[in-house]
């Protein structure tokens, strides 16, 4: 299909799963952080929006080469797994999934913050004094109003993270299957001289990018959240 | 109710990473010269052996060295030099001892010029020549070999204006082939890459520079996995051989001492 070869598709496969695994924990993640800087006028406020924002400024090969020392069997955490029976996290993908949601973090707690703040604390407030417990004012009050927010959060990370090349030639190398992502391969097609098929990858990442902006602008234009 | 539910269904999702742990796959780290020729020698190996899937992942030798000390899943290293390997095993990252697979050339190749009417001398005078392709010395053996083939021509300093990096050999090779680069030094095994073979390439004079002794080992972590030992016999029969001499590799000699065994 599409003239796409298997170590095409399964590339296809990592990178989707990288994508769904970082959208989902960064929402998780990003939600408390989001809602934080939202409320708060503290000089830690300041700090905090800066190291979330640090991956927009740095090169991805910074990034890539800390958590490879980090992470790899001779960093702190990689040597405690190892201690521990288990594997290093470098060149795996549980590794470049720790790198993604790192990577990623700006353009999940962004839109968030910026959702929060139109919100206000009023809602929460109001829904407090009528008795709704925090997760019930989570799911009731805060998810519905700010649903734009979530949405576009969401689709900016999952496409952000489809787009990463850097920190994961750095921390993953380019193992099929494992840690060669699309943006990997793409590469390595070039290299190998495969034009046809950089071509084909090149192009379908083109037409993803572009859908997904459209659709994140769409979204901005009826909830006005994200600035972009 | 149906809230706890999907949020169960995320933290089940979350916990389901990583692959299976692929019993019958092993994986190689190989040199860039070697990208068209082990391709076909992997593809001739699975013929014989089809219950093992051969995962391959090319790069500069150095790049691969540093990712193996690193951690790097790799059961096989095919080096384009038998110095990083040994290194390897100075660092006791292997399982075998280094054995020499190959003895690499480079040659100067380019898809606009007629290279085989090319000497090294040209590449500093030739106005027609304003980029020249090499691998990244720093990292890659072909790139060493290239930087002493034109400081023995006496040409490294008057063509440093016009040279161009690629990250490994065929990253050198496309740069040329993509018409970046006018000219280029790569592995001879990549000039023969029908791709590239419709172009004449100049063989450049051994005598200028170190060999390029390719040497392959069995890392630590591939002692014990399931075709490892099959592929690095595959490597010394003679269909491989055949298949390596297509692409202007030269085998070594069986009487080397302490190398081939």
């Amino acid at each position: 299909m599409l003239g796409l070869s298997p170590t095409d598709w399964q590339a296809i496969e990592v990178t989707l799963r990288l994508c769904v695994y970082t959208t989902l924990i960064l929402l998780v993640i990003a939600t408390p952080i989001a809602w934080w800087l939202a409320g708060n006028r503290s000089p830690a406020r300041v700090v905090v929006q800066a190291i979330v924002a640090l991956p927009l400024v740095l090169p991805p090969t910074v990034l890539g080469f800390y958590l490879l020392i980090v992470l790899g069997p001779r960093g702190w955490i990689g040597s405690t797994l190892e201690s521990l029976g288990l594997n290093h996290l470098a060149f795996s993908f549980e590794g470049i999934l720790i790198a993604s949601v790192i990577y990623s973090m700006p353009f999940a707690v962004q839109p968030l913050t910026e959702a929060f703040s139109n919100l206000g604390r009023r809602p929460t407030e109001v829904a407090s004094s009528l008795g709704a417990g925090l997760v019930d004012r989570f799911f009731t009050v805060i998810l519905p109003l700010t649903k734009g927010g979530f949405v576009v959060a969401a689709t900016l990370t999952f496409a952000h993270t489809a787009g990463e090349f850097g920190v994961i030639l750095m921390l993953g190398g380019s193992i099929p299957g494992e840690t060669q992502v699309l943006s990997v391969l793409i590469y390595d097609h070039t290299e190998a001289m495969n034009y046809e098929s950089a071509h084909r990858l090149s192009f379908l990442l083109l037409m993803f990018s572009f859908i997904t902006l459209s659709v994140i602008y769409g979204i901005n234009r009826r909830f006005a959240i994200a600035k972009l | 109710m149906s809230q706890f539910l999907f949020r169960a269904a995320l933290l089940a999702l979350m916990c389901l990473t990583g692959s299976p742990a692929l019993s019958n796959t092993f994986t190689i780290a190989a040199a860039a010269d070697l990208r068209f020729a082990l391709d076909e020698i992997i593809e001739a190996f699975r013929d014989h052996h089809p219950q093992y899937q051969v995962r391959v992942v090319y790069g500069s030798s150095g790049k691969m060295t540093t990712q193996i000390l690193n951690g790097a899943p790799y059961d096989l290293f095919f080096s384009a030099d038998i110095s990083f390997p040994e290194r390897l095993h100075a660092a006791g990252m292997t399982a075998s001892d280094p054995a020499v697979y190959a003895l690499g050339r480079i040659v100067l190749w380019s898809n606009s010029l007629d290279a085989s009417s090319l000497s090294l001398a040209d590449l500093a005078t030739d106005t027609r020549i304003r980029r020249i392709a090499i691998a990244q010395p720093a990292h890659a053996p072909y790139g060493q070999r290239a930087r002493e083939a034109l400081q023995a021509a006496g040409v490294w300093d008057a063509v440093q204006p016009k040279l161009v990096f690629g990250e490994n050999i065929a990253h050198a090779a496309q740069m040329v082939e993509s018409g970046a680069a006018n000219v280029g030094i790569i592995a001879l095994s990549l000039a023969l890459f029908p791709r590239l073979a419709e172009h004449r390439y100049h063989l450049i004079d051994e005598q200028l520079h170190q060999p390029l002794t390719q040497g392959f080992v069995v890392t630590r972590r591939g002692a014990n996995r399931p075709g490892v030992q099959a592929f690095s016999e595959f490597m010394a029969g003679e269909q491989a051989h055949t298949i390596m001499r297509r692409f202007g590799f030269a085998m070594p000699d069986a009487d080397r001492p302490g190398r081939t065994d």
